[in-house]
């Protein structure tokens, strides 16, 4: 089936939340904090600005608890007389003309009396930077397997390295931004997010306001990464305090440069790596420390953290691991949410180690992978027993083929002994991404999802779930089509209205098809019988039956429903970060191909080769589209997305000086997939919108490390960094 | 001030302010909100127009300086000929879908830009975050070729 809305974002017909009509609208916009720490001692409004025709909002104008509630409820929605980043919201302001609005923001001084920030979240904290429990550090997290010291002091081989990875703008096209007005008495706030019902819940605390007084509807979003996971819940208090206390809709929209600036970014990464092995390449001991910079709150970093951890030792069998995992506060804009979650960060360290520890034994990184790759049967960090059937191997050997990776190592040689100044080699990395929340994340979630039938005999989805691209609407409606022998035609998706749509969780971590649509196949299963059919009935027969049903119960709602119930034999212990930390891994093994320019130092990718096993793929055409996507914003995360700081604000916050890869940047990228179902995910799929960005930076680098013979251990590996390792 | 030009192929006159980005005059004030803002520096390609045919930034563009001129939004476009970016996979979340289009469009109303660039060089100045490209390239192909085929990089 071809992407559901794919004609209306073609001819421009799809209506984003800034293209929606609005009577009688204020522009909101935010006034932030110019320090990274600080008490706030004066604000001063600008003698040139009439305020009296302006909505001026402050801390003061909170009905509830000033916090942002998300794990933690440390964050507050304005600041109230301190600071702890720069661009922390103090003060916001609305007014019809955009044009005016913008002048005010520059017009009102914030004044902050500056105090000792901590900007480097690499080294310990001065004593007067400390802001977080005793030693700034937000999260502890541990896994132990087996005995690392013992085993590391009896390894014959022992190799160490220190790798880093840099902070990530997501970049979605589509900037951040919410309308808010009231409906009567009911709040409605609209806009541009991936999780509908976390947005009700913050607006349900600092407001103090329940259903049905308030109610958030997702818009088409266009794009998220993770980057409209938890922030959209600032923008829509923002704009709802500012049209609660003006009486008129607000507008609120984030510019480029304001979106780059005051919006979430990966948080940066340092990992250490210290293998014991046999002298034939056998894992014995990985003991790894994974230090993340969390930002200036708690947001979503120790869970971050906690995936980072749990992907850190990568895919092989070891038994003896360590890992040790810690998020820094630090006086940076807040780090959060981003496609991969911290398993890139981690598994960039990883495989980048695993081509080392090859280097430093005079092994090939692909004997040395052989090895160690997870059989079914062995166990992972956590001690999670392998058993899906999936031939890792086979994952691994199909990359190296499609690649041709033997043959070009001797073209390799050739071309290199041949060119002056130019280098070209392939770098391999395997990696895995767990699906789903956590643990028994998914358990917690308790996610509801209905299934309903109309009159006409047609279905309607209701989910809380998400189109950000991705392709949610077409998957749901072929999953729903499919169970009850419809056409897709016959299937609907509901607007993602907490209003309407019962919580089916955020629209993250990869669950959506695999978690999700396993509910829409089980609600659509409940319609059926709902309707006095068993779960044989297809087709005419069930379009007959709702139809029938209806003319029986006249105005009457009528719906299947399904809740969540974890896969059998799943068990997971949070205290001691044991067990089976995921119901399903996808299993990857990407190739890249690098030329380097030895004039420019520019590195440049010229074939890439993603294979990966993840479970069924349901609709080739947008799976293929989000591994390509996931492989090209991994290429820019490892050759040129670099965020410049400069006393913990981002110096070069538009696409000017912030670089992404464009079409002329990249390779055609040559994706293939192993499929072996997954019995408890949707149609027998399992997660894979994440998996695509853990491989690509480690597999460049590998790749350029073999084309020049330097040893790059960190991201973004830009010409100014490649130069001062050729030099 | 007062300003007439051609829009979609029909005369309209309007009153605007001199600072006035094309843009927003498209979105804002005639409902034309199939042009997108992506970045509002000229980086991204999200707001592609037509600026008497040739494919332009409308973000960049004073609106004062297009009085008397033709313009063209992704609003012109038939819908029906579309098909190939459907099928390939051209657009994922749509932000930048507009604009790509447009300077796709365009590519294909000059074929014989082919034979001096590839595809991916012509759609260079259109970012997108979601496809990889792979989706847009092989759909600008299907789209030159009116037929299915090999894929073009």
């Amino acid at each position: 089936m071809k992407r559901r809305e794919a004609l209306a974002k073609l001819t421009g017909r799809e209506r984003y939340v800034d293209d929606l009509p609005l009577e009688g609208f204020l522009w909101g916009m935010t006034v932030r904090s110019p320090a990274p720490r600080g008490r706030v001692t004066a604000i001063r409004f600008g003698k040139d600005v009439d305020w009296s025709q302006f909505v001026v909002v402050d801390h003061r104008d909170i009905p509830g608890p000033n916090v942002v509630a998300l794990i933690e409820q440390d964050q507050p929605v304005l600041a109230a007389g301190y600071v702890r980043h720069v661009h922390e919201p103090v003060l916001l302001l609305a007014h019809a003309s955009r044009e005016a609005v913008r002048r005010a923001v520059r017009s009102v001084e914030v004044a902050v009396a500056p105090e000792s920030p901590a900007l480097d979240f690499r080294v310990p904290p001065a004593p007067d930077q400390i802001q977080y429990g005793s030693d700034n550090v937000i999260k502890h997290l541990k896994i132990e397997k087996g005995e690392v010291e013992r085993a590391l002091a009896g390894a014959p081989v022992v190799v160490s390295g220190t790798y880093e990875t840099g902070a990530q703008e997501h970049v979605y096209l589509e900037t951040q931004g919410m309308i808010a007005y009231l409906e009567g008495d009911v709040l409605v706030v609209k806009g541009s997010m991936q999780c509908p019902y976390y947005v009700l819940k913050a607006l349900q605390h600092a407001l103090a306001r329940e259903e049905p007084l308030v109610r958030v509807i997702q818009t088409p979003t266009g794009g998220g990464f993770g980057g409209k996971e938890e922030f959209p819940s600032h923008i829509a208090l923002h704009a709802a305090l500012l049209a609660l206390k003006g009486g008129r809709p607000v507008k609120l929209i984030y510019d480029r440069g304001e979106d780059m600036a005051a919006t979430t970014k990966r948080h940066p990464a340092l990992v250490r790596h210290r293998t014991g092995l046999t002298r034939d390449g056998r894992l014995v001991a990985q003991d790894i420390e994974v230090v993340i910079d969390g930002g200036a709150y708690v947001t979503l970093s120790p869970v971050v953290l906690s995936r980072a951890i749990i992907h850190a030792a990568g895919p092989y069998a070891c038994d003896h691991v360590r890992i040790t995992g810690r998020a820094m506060f630090t006086n940076a804009v807040p780090f959060g949410a981003f496609r991969g979650f911290g398993a890139p960060q981690s598994q960039f360290a990883g495989e980048r180690h695993m081509d080392v520890i090859a280097g430093t034994l005079g092994i090939d990184p692909v004997e040395l992978r052989r090895v160690n790759l997870l059989r079914d049967g062995q166990t992972t960090a956590t001690g999670q027993v392998v058993r899906d059937g999936t031939d890792r191997l086979a994952v691994m050997e199909r990359a190296l083929e499609l690649s041709r990776y033997r043959e070009k190592q001797r073209e390799h040689a050739a071309f290199n002994a041949t060119h002056a100044t130019l280098r070209r080699g392939s770098g391999l990395a395997t990696f895995y991404h767990g699906a789903g929340f956590t643990g028994g994340g998914e358990v917690a979630l308790k996610s509801r999802l209905r299934v309903a039938g109309s009159p006409d005999g047609g279905v309607e989805v209701l989910s809380a779930n998400i189109e950000m691209g991705q392709g949610t609407l077409t998957v749901f409606t072929e999953l729903a089509a499919a169970r009850l022998g419809l056409a897709p035609e016959d299937v609907t998706i509901a607007e993602a209205d907490t209003g309407r749509v019962p919580n089916s969780g955020p629209t993250v971590a990869s669950r959506t098809t695999m978690i999700v649509g396993g509910l829409v196949e089980r609600a659509a299963d409940d319609l059926r019988r709902r309707v006095g059919l068993d779960d044989s009935a297809r087709g005419a027969a069930v379009k007959r039956a709702i139809g029938q049903w209806h003319r029986e119960h006249p105005g009457e709602p009528l719906f299947g429903e399904a809740a969540y119930e974890a896969p059998p034999g799943i068990t997971w212990d949070d205290k001691t970060y044991r067990g089976d930390a995921y119901g399903a891994f996808a299993w990857a093994a990407y190739v890249a191909e690098v030329e380097v320019d030895l004039r420019t130092c520019s590195t440049r990718v010229i074939d890439f080769v993603a294979v990966q096993e993840v479970g069924k793929v349901l609709n080739p055409t947008l799976a293929t589209g989000q591994v390509q996507g996931g492989v090209v914003q991994g290429i820019g995360w490892a050759l040129m997305e670099e965020c410049k700081w400069r006393d913990g604000a981002m110096a070069n916050n538009q696409l000017t000086n912030y670089l992404i890869p464009t079409s002329d940047d990249v390779p055609s990228v040559r994706v293939a997939f192993l499929e072996n179902p997954y019995p408890h995910g949707a149609g027998g799929a399992k997660g894979l919108g994440e998996l695509p960005i853990d491989g690509p930076a480690p597999a460049i680098l590998n790749a350029v490390a073999r084309a020049t013979g330097v040893d790059p251990r960190a991201i973004p590996l830009t010409p100014e960094r490649l130069m001062e390792l050729l030099d | 001030m007062e300003i007439s030009l051609t829009l979609n192929g029909s005369p309209v006159s309007l009153t605007i302010n001199p600072g006035d980005r094309l843009l927003d005059t498209l979105r804002y004030q005639l409902a034309l909100t199939g042009t997108k803002e992506g970045c509002g520096e000229g980086e991204c390609g999200a707001c592609t127009v037509y600026l008497d045919g040739l494919p332009v930034n409308s973000c960049l563009i004073p609106t004062y300086q297009v009085r008397g001129h033709r313009v063209e939004t992704v609003e012109s476009l038939d819908p029906g000929a579309l098909e190939p970016f459907e099928r390939c996979g051209a657009t994922q979340c749509g932000a930048c879908t507009p604009g790509v289009v447009m300077t796709a469009w365009w590519i294909r109303q000059h074929p014989e830009l082919l034979g001096t660039h590839s595809i991916r060089e012509l759609m260079a100045g259109n970012l997108c975050r979601c496809t990889g490209y792979d989706g847009i390239v092989d759909s600008v192909a299907e789209a030159l070729r009116g037929t299915g085929g090999k894929r073009e990089t």
